[in-house]
């Protein structure tokens, strides 16, 4: 029971960071129509953001050692802390948080001119190409991180105050011995606020109206005089937002390296498959379940009997619901099943 | 068969066995790199016959890369290390892993089969790191020991060290091992042409043009799919297989999703659905990885030697971001202006240049009339 009950908790916060991919995939999907094989790199460029909003802050000059007494010793101190000494390492301490809040216009921006300069002439042509193209920029914008940042993944922390684990056993009156790092619980209640926010968006305003109405068709809202390319625009960069989003929030848990993006972009692909294309809440449920599935494949009990099952558990499923449903778990009736 | 396409395949062939006198002029001539553009070539050529002719694009095709070179490395280890036997088990695994695949791959199409054969690749790549250790030895790669059985060569089994892997006597290091990729290269790009000139090449051809009505005509064109897609399945096989032969290891990275990619840029880059686009497309990119990744900053510098001092230190280093370790950055950007600009890749670049001249004379002939 308890062993089960650890199993789900290791496996919603991986399954959330797969539920925001997915869930910015499927609204590219859903509202373009395009196949975005580039959106792993989007990931990557928000999990960046955190790690050149350390680089910054962290900015240092060479100050001699006065604890050393017997020779010349020079140690690194943060331009931070010299200025503002306590609050300096404080805000040291809280880059990752912070960087949510530059994350957002960047990939604001990212979404933006990636829509516009490359996406949109992509519209009318094959899946294929798009697969092709988004794939090309992938290595791209891959290969300009690893030419600036180093192919070593930096360690971005978080901050001190939620380093150690949470005694989740006892708070349930289950046994003590159940813990769990703080900042995957974070992980997980900040991507369930982020999809909240992202339904909410779409369900109760005038612009998620005219958004669900132009997924649904595009051309009669176009008819009626909305201008739906700008709204499907915005829709993308916030798309990259959520995605960059949930690629800060993945630092402290696996520390970002340049092929962060393509690691995940398969497995996103997958559970946007296994939800249902264009589908919003079969992705995030795709993810959770995903998530989970795969963190009990990994238990040595269920390792014995299947040998090798934590591997490829997930592209099992995949391929399981590609042949029996195609349309995925929630996907629409003859939408894209063929 | 024309006699067009018997004129082309003599050329080819030509082409293929004189490359290392022509290779020399562009400084491609030395074996290492003359193999490569053999085996990719082939690899290119076999992916071909299904992203080109069938308009399935598989992103899962290195799998079957790394299934031939396991099997051929197996057959070296356990049996002889003539090459032969090695290439036909590998052709006969690697076909045999295709028709499960493809059998339940090709029940969908369009981006769906893209993704299922992306999810059987993913899955082959991590067993192979992880549970098939005892067959693929994991992440250290598979290759060759002294220990090894090769049951069929203990007569001849003598000299010291690692044995080499040879074909009837004939080592295959050096010259030997290109010329034996490059038969094989001219009789897959020999097959490759009987396919697409004979009618199961045009029941192909008319799968990628319309297949609902093919259906409603009354064909079934499982069949035909599933036939191509176990041929170029082989096709990634052997070429597998000849990795081996000319580099007796083989690892698991071979078979990540990446290298599907690189195959289906190849294509791409050559043009898709051509049959001479493919292994141009694969020769370009191994000719420009290899000169690419040669250079560095010195070099450069070098190079750009007679700009002004301000303008090289801010000229070299921009350079430097797209060669040496940044070749993939290139290739990227190369990818992308392709798929945007020129979605038929080279083929479609030579056809235009062609059509621009043939209509220049046509418009001058009849000026002068």
């Amino acid at each position: 029971m308890e062993a089960v009950f650890l199993q789900l908790l290791n496996g919603l916060d991986k399954g959330g960071a797969y539920a925001l991919i997915a869930l910015g995939l499927t609204l590219i999907f859903g509202t373009l129509g395009v196949v975005n094989f580039a959106h792993g790199a989007l990931f990557m460029l928000g999990a960046f953001c955190a790690v050149s909003l350390q680089k910054v802050l962290t900015m240092s000059a060479k100050v001699r050692d006065e604890s050393v007494t017997f020779f010349e010793a020079y140690k690194e101190v943060p331009y931070l802390e010299m200025w503002f000494g306590e609050t300096g390492t404080a805000i040291i301490d809280y880059t990752v948080p912070l960087a949510l809040i530059i994350t957002i216009p960047i990939m604001l921006l990212v979404g933006y001119v990636m829509e516009r300069g490359l996406i949109q002439r992509f519209y009318n042509r094959t899946h294929a190409e798009q697969i092709l193209v988004t794939f090309g920029l992938a290595i791209v914008l891959q290969e300009l991180i690893k030419a600036y940042f180093g192919a070593n993944p930096i360690p971005t922390p978080a901050p001190d105050i939620v380093s150690g684990s949470a005694h989740i056993g006892s708070w349930l009156g289950l046994s003590d011995d159940i813990v769990y790092p703080w900042w995957r619980l974070i992980y997980f209640f900040f991507s369930f606020t982020i999809i909240g926010a992202c339904f909410a968006f779409l369900q109760l305003t005038t612009f998620g109206m005219i958004v669900r109405a132009g997924m649904a068709d595009r051309e009669t809202v176009g008819l009626i005089g909305i201008d739906i390319d700008k709204k499907f625009t915005i829709v993308f960069a916030l798309a990259a937002v959520v995605t960059g989003l949930a690629g800060v929030m993945y630092t402290p848990v696996l520390p970002p390296d340049y092929h962060i993006g393509m690691d995940f972009l398969v497995l996103s692909f997958v559970v946007v498959v296994v939800g249902g294309m264009g589908s919003l809440p079969g992705a995030v449920t795709a993810g959770f379940l995903l998530g989970i599935l795969q963190s009990f494949a990994s238990m040595t009990e269920v390792k014995e009997i299947i040998p090798g099952i934590d591997q490829i558990i997930i592209y099992l499923v995949a391929v399981v619901i590609l042949l029996v449903r195609p349309r995925g778990l929630m996907g629409r009736a003859g939408v894209m099943e063929d | 068969m024309k006699m067009k396409d018997n004129i082309l395949i003599v050329i080819f062939a030509a082409a293929i066995l004189t490359m290392p006198i022509w290779g020399t002029a562009i400084g491609a001539g030395y074996p290492d790199l003359l193999q490569k553009f053999a085996i990719f070539g082939l690899f290119a050529i076999g992916f071909n016959i299904l992203f080109g002719f069938t308009g399935y694009l598989s992103f899962g095709h290195a799998a079957f890369l790394g299934i031939g070179s396991y099997t051929a490395l197996w057959s070296f280890k356990l049996l002889t290390m003539n090459a032969i036997p090695a290439v036909l088990f590998a052709i006969l695994v690697s076909g045999i892993f295709a028709l499960g695949i493809g059998y339940v791959a090709l029940r969908r199409s369009g981006i769906y089969f893209s993704i299922l054969t992306l999810a059987f690749a993913q899955m082959c790549y991590n067993l192979a790191y992880s549970v098939l250790t005892p067959i693929t030895n994991g992440e250290t790669g598979l290759q060759l020991t002294n220990d090894d059985a090769r049951i069929f060569d203990t007569a001849t089994a003598t000299a010291e060290g690692l044995p080499s892997t040879e074909l009837f006597g004939m080592s295959l290091t050096g010259y030997n091992g290109f010329y034996f990729c490059a038969i094989i290269l001219i009789i897959g790009f020999y097959v490759s042409v009987r396919l697409y000139r004979s009618s199961f090449g045009l029941m192909l051809l008319a799968v990628k043009s319309n297949q609902n009505r093919l259906k409603y005509t009354g064909v079934n064109t499982k069949p035909y799919l599933l036939s191509a897609f176990v041929i170029s399945g082989m096709y990634a096989g052997l070429a597998g297989a000849l990795m081996v032969v000319i580099d007796p290891l083989a690892g698991a990275e071979r078979m990540q999703w990446t290298a599907s990619g690189e195959v289906v840029l190849m294509t791409i880059l050559g043009g898709v659905g051509t049959l001479l686009g493919p292994f141009i497309g694969a020769v370009v990119i191994k000719y420009f990885e290899n000169i690419f990744s040669a250079f560095n900053d010195v070099l450069l510098r070098q190079i750009f030697d007679f700009l002004p001092d301000f303008i090289l230190n801010i000229w070299v280093p921009f350079t430097n971001l797209f060669v040496g370790k940044g070749w993939h950055l290139t290739l990227g950007l190369l990818f992308m202006i392709i798929v945007i600009f020129l979605p038929g890749g080279a083929m479609e670049g030579f056809r235009r240049i062609k059509d621009k001249f043939i209509k220049k004379d046509t418009a001058e002939a009849g000026g002068t009339e």
